[in-house]
């Protein structure tokens, strides 16, 4: 997939519960094609602690509005800095980067998404690409509390929605791996959120015998797959997250499920 | 337009802009965003004789203005270099340039040799700096002994262009620089990274997984400057410089500090369009100032 540098114009921001900030960019021409899964280098150059680039995932691509909408937890200072943008400002973005989720070879496919806490950010365009495939997705969606959901009025356009909060305050108490919709069937398992959770859900699906993808993130600079920082130890090796992932079937990982 | 050609030695560059190794792939990584044929010289990713794994994750932190990293020189070998990646890149109309590591001089040497036989590889530059590895790299390059050692055993087996890269970790590098040209280097390139640390202190943990690493990015390119303005001045073979260099007027300063080249490294992440936007800034300036060739600046700085 061919990759750009853009300069993005911010559309609208909306900001959530404090945390998290939905920021929908545009462009004056066309945006690329993006995958489900894969990420932007956004650049973040106002002070001095934040020289690098913040990879943050595609949470959705809205082709008719031709709009990019990234979804991002405040964390630190670059986070921070990728918040406070006003509309009609840009963003400098590489995009595409990274391989996706692999998409359903049937529409009749299972495929169960499960995301925690700002990690549910990719799954909505995945489920809402699945869709429009006329493939159902089925979204199992887990915060701490109510107010950590994220965009569930949009999942809910796209499949069926199960949620799990920690405080019981929504769906069913608990994580998202004691959710009583893992009893049924699923053929595959996509998963992005904490570590943890992503290892929980990973056992689930080996247990289970089902195919699991997960979707890392760990510590990037360059996002292009030169500097050889966000390696992951797997059986091929340290592979690079940002090159050969950040998308990972978990047979390839080396976590002790 | 000024000319904006300058020679290594025997290596004709049609631009002083390269890239630092470790920083743009094999150029093809970046084949999406800049005219790879509009590079001066591509410095492609540290290659050793064997295949090494480098170092656990975490290995990078950011810092201010910069960066640490303790990658370790993670490659696949010089066979696999050989066999998988040249015959994608010799066709690049640039000066192809392969970073040699090693543990022993003899490691050194066997792997220049092997790339000694690739047509479309005029250079090879000789990572006598990477602060990353316990066995080698940058041993050789804290001592003039060192240095005289790999460098002696590479000019034997290896007859093209040879850069050797050095490390800002030492008390004098001029006297470094001095043994390489000694023993028949062609060119001299610094600095490679700044030993550093950085530590999570809530975990009360380095931020990096060997505990120290390489610092690079703009923050190096004072101290980068003043080395390249000393080995300029202490050895008559051309100096690549390279520290942090993120625009045109970064590199114009190497330039006037005596550096023939220059090497675009952790800037390549922030923007990777830099070098094409370094270079044509470089001519857009000799033009303004009324220069006909990048030459008129080289060590051109006034007492």
């Amino acid at each position: 997939m061919k990759k750009y540098i853009l300069d993005l114009t911010v559309k609208a921001v909306e900001r959530i519960n404090g945390k998290y900030v939905l920021v929908r960019l545009t462009s004056d021409s066309l945006l690329p094609d993006m995958h489900p899964g894969q990420f932007v280098e956004v650049r973040v150059d106002n002070t001095s602690e934040t020289y690098l680039r913040r990879p943050i995932s595609i949470n959705f691509v809205d082709r008719d509005a031709n709009e990019l909408w990234l979804l991002v937890a405040v964390v630190g200072d670059g986070t921070r800095h990728i918040s406070e943008v006003q509309p009609g400002q840009t963003l400098n973005c590489v995009l595409p980067l990274g391989n996706g989720f692999t998409m359903p070879h049937t529409t009749s496919e299972c495929v169960l998404l499960v995301g925690g806490g700002v990690g549910v950010a990719p799954l909505l365009y995945m489920g809402a690409e699945m869709h429009n495939r006329g493939c159902e997705p089925t979204f199992l969606l887990g915060a701490r509390r109510v107010a950590d959901l994220l965009e569930l009025d949009l999942f809910g356009k796209y499949g069926r929605v199960c949620v799990t909060t920690e405080d019981g305050s929504y769906g069913e108490r608990g994580f998202v791996t004691n959710h009583s919709v893992l009893a049924e069937h699923f053929d595959r398992v996509v998963t992005c959120g904490p570590t943890p959770m992503m290892k929980a859900v990973a056992r689930h699906a080996h247990n289970a015998g089902i195919d699991c993808e997960v979707s890392l993130e760990n510590m990037m600079a360059c996002g292009i797959g030169v500097c050889l920082c966000c390696v992951e130890k797997t059986v091929m090796g340290n592979l690079r997250v940002c090159k050969e992932g950040p998308v990972f079937n978990i047979k390839k990982l080396l976590w002790q499920l | 337009m000024a000319a904006l050609n300058v020679n290594i030695n025997n290596l004709e560059l049609k631009n002083p802009v390269m890239t630092a190794s470790g920083t743009f792939g094999y150029g093809l990584e970046f084949a999406d965003f800049v005219p790879l044929d509009g590079i001066g010289g591509i410095i492609v990713k540290g290659t050793t004789l064997s295949p090494r794994e480098g170092n656990d994750y975490p290995r990078m932190a950011e810092t201010p203005h910069g960066m640490l990293n303790c990658v370790g020189l993670q490659n696949k070998g010089v066979d696999y270099f050989c066999n998988n990646i040249y015959p994608q890149i010799k066709g690049i109309d640039t000066n192809m340039i392969v970073n040699v590591s090693g543990s022993s001089p003899d490691d050194y040497a066997e792997c220049a040799a092997r790339i000694n036989t690739l047509e479309h590889i005029p250079a090879i530059e000789l990572n006598i700096s990477c602060p990353n590895v316990k066995d080698g790299g940058m041993a050789f390059g804290v001592t003039c002994e060192g240095a005289s050692s790999v460098v002696r055993a590479v000019r034997a087996r290896y007859d093209k262009t040879l850069i050797v890269k050095l490390s800002p970790n030492v008390t004098n590098i001029a006297d470094i620089a001095r043994a390489c040209e000694a023993e028949g280097a062609d060119s001299v390139s610094l600095i490679n990274t700044l030993m550093g640390m950085s530590i999570d202190i809530e975990r009360r943990r380095s931020r990096l997984s060997i505990g120290t690493g390489g610092l690079s990015g703009p923050a190096v390119k004072p101290v980068a400057l003043r080395m390249v303005w000393q080995v300029a001045r202490a050895v008559k073979i051309p100096v690549i410089g390279l520290g942090g260099i993120s625009t045109a007027s970064d590199a114009i300063e190497f330039l006037m500090a005596g550096a023939t080249a220059v090497e675009i490294g952790t800037a390549n992440f922030i923007d990777p369009a830099v070098t094409i936007k370094v270079r044509d800034g470089i001519g857009e300036w000799l033009d303004v100032h009324g220069c006909s060739s990048v030459t008129e600046i080289i060590g051109a700085l006034k007492d």
